[in-house]
C-alpha cells in the first residue's frame, strides 16, 4: 500500500542563509528501516525539483530513527532575499512529509494518523 | 556538585512576554542553582537594532526588554537566579541602565550587571578586517550591522565575578547555556567531552517553546495538550554536560523524546559537526530517553576541539520589497486570480520580475521563478488570494506593483476585493569567518550592585 510519509514520520524545517535543512524522524523503530530505504536524496531532490537545489545530503541517525537531510540553495536567497512570503522555509518539512511511501500491509498497525481522505 | 538548572524564558524578539513566570517559580521550587536564558536575536533582528541604535543612541536593545523582565526580575534577585540574555543587541551598555532603572522602578535592590562586548564589527576601524574575509565586495554595500558569534567564555568570566546579570549582544545561541555551566562546574574552555553536551543542551533551550510541544501540534497525527499555555522548558545540566529536559510546572505542552528529537535536528547540518565558538558537537551517538512525564534525558553526545574562526554576519541594505494582494472568492475565484496575476506580470513586463502566489491554491511551496504555479494544473479553489512581490533598488520602480495591485479593483477581472500593498526597504547577509584572535570578547561591570 502507498501512504504519504507523514503517517510514518515527522520533522522540522531549520534554515541557515540559502539552505534548509529537514528532519525526517520515524514514529516508529519499526518503520526507520523503510525510511532509509525509500526516502533517498534522489527523492528528495525530486520533490524540490522546482527550487532548483544545487545539493541534497542525507545524514542518517540510527539512534535517533531519524535523517536529516540538508537541502542547499533551496530557499531562493534565503531569508532576507526570497520573495516568498515564507522566507525561512519553514513550512518546506510538509512537502518532503508528502511524498508517498510504499508500506507492506504487515505494517499498517504501526502508522499514525487516518488513512487519507480521497477529498 | 549538585546540577545546574537553566530556564528558557524566550526564544526569539517578540516571543510571549508571560512565559518567565512560570519557569522562575519551578526553579526557585527545585531550590537548586539556576540561570534564567531569554534568546531574542535572530539574523536580522540585530540589523534592525542597529537602525534603531542611530536613530537614538539609548535604543537598539530589545524592545521588549522591560515586558520580559518585569515580571520576574525581583523573583530571581531575591532567590539568585542569575539572568544570562542577548537581549542587549546592538546597544548592551543601554540594555544594561535600563536594567538598573527597571529595578529602582520596582524598589529593588541594585542588581550587579555585566556587559559583553567584542562581538560589534560595524565601526570603520574594524573595515579591514572585514575586507580580509569577505573582499572587495564590503566597499560596495552599505553596511547596517556587523557582528562577530561569540562563545561561552565572557559570560562564564562575568557570572564568577559575581554578575546577577550578563547583558551580551551576539553570542551563539547555545553559549547562552554553556556560558553558565563552565561558570558553575569550573570546567576548561578546552574541555570538548563535556562542551560538546553542554551545547546541545543549550541548542535544545535556546528557543523556548520549541522543545515543550511549541511548534510541534499537527491535530490527529501529534496533537499537544493546552497549548495555549505551553510551558518553557527547563535543563538540569549534569557535572558531565548531559541535560535533562523538563517544563516550568503548571503549564501546557510536554517534553516527549518526539519533541526533543524535533529540536535537536532542528537547524543542524552534519550532525557530526555542529560548530560553534565553543566546541564542535557531534550528535551521531545521541540518544534521548523519556525518564518520566515531561522529563526527557539526551545524552551521548561528544565534543570536538572548537573551530579556529568565529562566524560573522553582515548585514547591509538590498533595495526595496513591494508586496500587493487581492481575494477572490466563490465560483472560478482560482482562474480569477490566475488571471489577476497574469495582467499585474504583463504590465510590469521588462520593469519588474514578479512573483505571483495564489494563497489558498499554490503559495509557500512554489518558487520564485513560478515553475510550481506554471506546473500546477488549474484547480477550483474557490477563496483565493492573489499575492505578487518584487525588489527592486529603485523605490520609485518598486511602487509601481503597489499600484498595478491596486488598479485590479477597476480593471482586473470580476469581484476582486480586500487589496493591501505594502513597500519596505530590504536588508540582506554577507557571512564569513573571521580568525578567533581577530575579535577581543570581554565583559564588564556597569553597575556597582553587589549579591547578598
Amino acid at each position: 500500500m502507498n501512504v504519504p510519509l507523514y503517517r510514518l514520520a515527522h520533522g522540522r524545517t531549520g534554515d541557515k542563509g540559502n539552505r534548509s535543512n529537514i528532519s525526517v524522524i520515524a514514529y516508529r523503530p519499526e518503520l526507520f528501516e523503510l525510511l532509509v530505504e525509500q526516502v533517498t536524496e534522489a527523492r528528495v531532490a525530486a520533490a524540490f525539483e522546482h527550487r532548483r537545489p544545487s545539493r541534497v545530503t542525507r545524514f542518517v541517525l540510527p539512534r535517533l530513527q531519524a535523517m536529516n537531510f540538508v537541502i542547499d540553495e533551496v530557499l531562493d536567497g534565503g531569508v532576507n532575499s526570497a520573495l516568498n512570503l515564507d522566507t525561512h522555509g519553514k513550512s518546506l518539512a510538509f512537502l518532503l512529509l508528502s511524498i508517498e511511501i510504499e508500506v507492506p500491509v504487515s505494517l499498517e498497525p504501526m502508522l499514525e494518523g487516518a488513512p487519507q481522505n480521497p477529498n | 556538585m549538585t546540577s545546574l538548572l537553566v530556564g528558557s524564558a524566550a526564544g526569539f524578539s517578540g516571543d510571549r512576554v508571560d512565559a518567565a513566570g512560570p519557569v522562575v517559580d519551578t526553579l526557585v521550587a527545585r531550590g537548586l542553582p539556576a540561570v534564567l536564558i531569554f534568546e531574542t536575536l535572530a539574523e536580522r533582528t540585530l540589523a534592525l537594532a542597529q537602525l534603531e541604535r542611530r536613530r537614538d543612541p539609548e535604543l537598539g536593545y530589545e524592545p521588549l526588554l522591560v515586558e520580559m523582565l518585569e515580571p520576574v526580575l525581583a523573583r530571581c534577585l531575591e532567590h539568585g537566579v542569575r539572568i544570562v540574555s542577548n537581549f542587549g543587541a546592538a546597544n548592551p551598555p543601554a540594555a544594561a541602565r535600563r536594567i538598573a532603572q527597571l529595578a529602582r522602578e520596582l524598589g529593588l535592590r541594585t542588581p550587579r550587571i555585566a556587559v559583553v562586548s567584542g562581538d560589534d564589527l560595524s565601526s570603520l576601524a574594524m573595515r579591514p578586517l572585514l575586507r580580509e574575509a569577505i573582499g572587495p565586495r564590503i566597499d560596495e554595500i552599505e553596511v547596517v550591522s556587523a557582528n562577530a558569534y561569540l562563545g561561552a567564555e565572557p559570560i562564564a568570566a562575568a557570572l564568577a565575578a559575581g554578575a546577577d546579570i550578563v547583558v551580551c549582544g551576539r553570542v551563539a545561541d547555545p553559549s547562552l547555556v554553556v556560558g553558565p555551566a563552565l561558570a558553575h562546574y569550573g570546567w576548561s574552555p578546552d574541555d570538548w567531552a563535556r562542551l560538546g553536551p553542554a551545547t546541545m543542551a543549550g541548542h535544545l533551550l535556546e528557543c523556548g517553546a520549541q522543545v515543550t510541544g511549541g511548534y510541534f501540534a499537527d491535530p490527529g497525527l501529534k496533537d499537544v495538550p493546552d497549548l495555549e499555555s505551553v510551558g518553557f522548558p527547563i535543563g538540569e545540566i549534569a557535572s558531565d554536560g548531559s541535560v535533562r529536559i523538563s517544563k516550568a510546572a503548571g503549564t501546557g505542552g510536554f517534553v516527549t523524546a518526539r519533541t526533543v528529537k524535533e529540536q535537536l535536528l532542528y537547524e543542524v547540518h552534519d550532525p557530526a559537526a555542529y560548530l560553534t565558538p565553543d566546541v564542535t558537537a557531534d550528535i551521531t551517538e545521541a540518544t534521548v530517553l523519556e525518564e518520566g512525564r515531561d522529563v526527557v534525558r539526551l545524552t551521548g553526545v561528544r565534543g570536538h576541539a572548537r573551530p579556529a574562526t568565529l562566524k560573522v554576519n553582515v548585514c547591509h541594505e538590498d533595495g526595496w520589497l513591494v508586496e500587493g494582494e487581492i481575494s477572490y472568492a466563490g465560483p472560478g475565484a482560482e482562474a480569477r486570480a490566475r488571471l489577476a496575476g497574469d495582467i499585474v506580470k504583463k504590465r510590469l513586463q521588462g520593469t519588474l520580475d514578479i512573483r505571483v502566489d495564489l494563497i489558498g491554491a499554490v503559495s509557500v511551496f512554489a518558487d520564485d521563478g513560478g515553475r510550481m504555479l506554471a506546473a500546477s494544473p488549474e484547480g477550483y479553489a474557490r477563496d483565493v488570494r492573489l499575492r505578487v512581490a518584487a525588489s527592486h533598488g529603485d523605490r520609485r520602480t518598486a511602487e509601481r506593483l503597489a499600484r498595478e495591485v491596486t488598479a485590479l479593483y477597476t480593471c482586473g477581472p470580476a469581484g476582486g476585493g480586500g487589496v493591501r500593498t505594502s513597500l519596505r526597504p530590504r536588508l540582506d547577509t554577507l557571512s564569513c569567518f573571521v580568525p578567533r584572535e581577530a575579535i577581543r570578547a570581554h565583559y564588564e561591570v556597569v553597575t556597582s550592585g553587589k549579591r547578598p
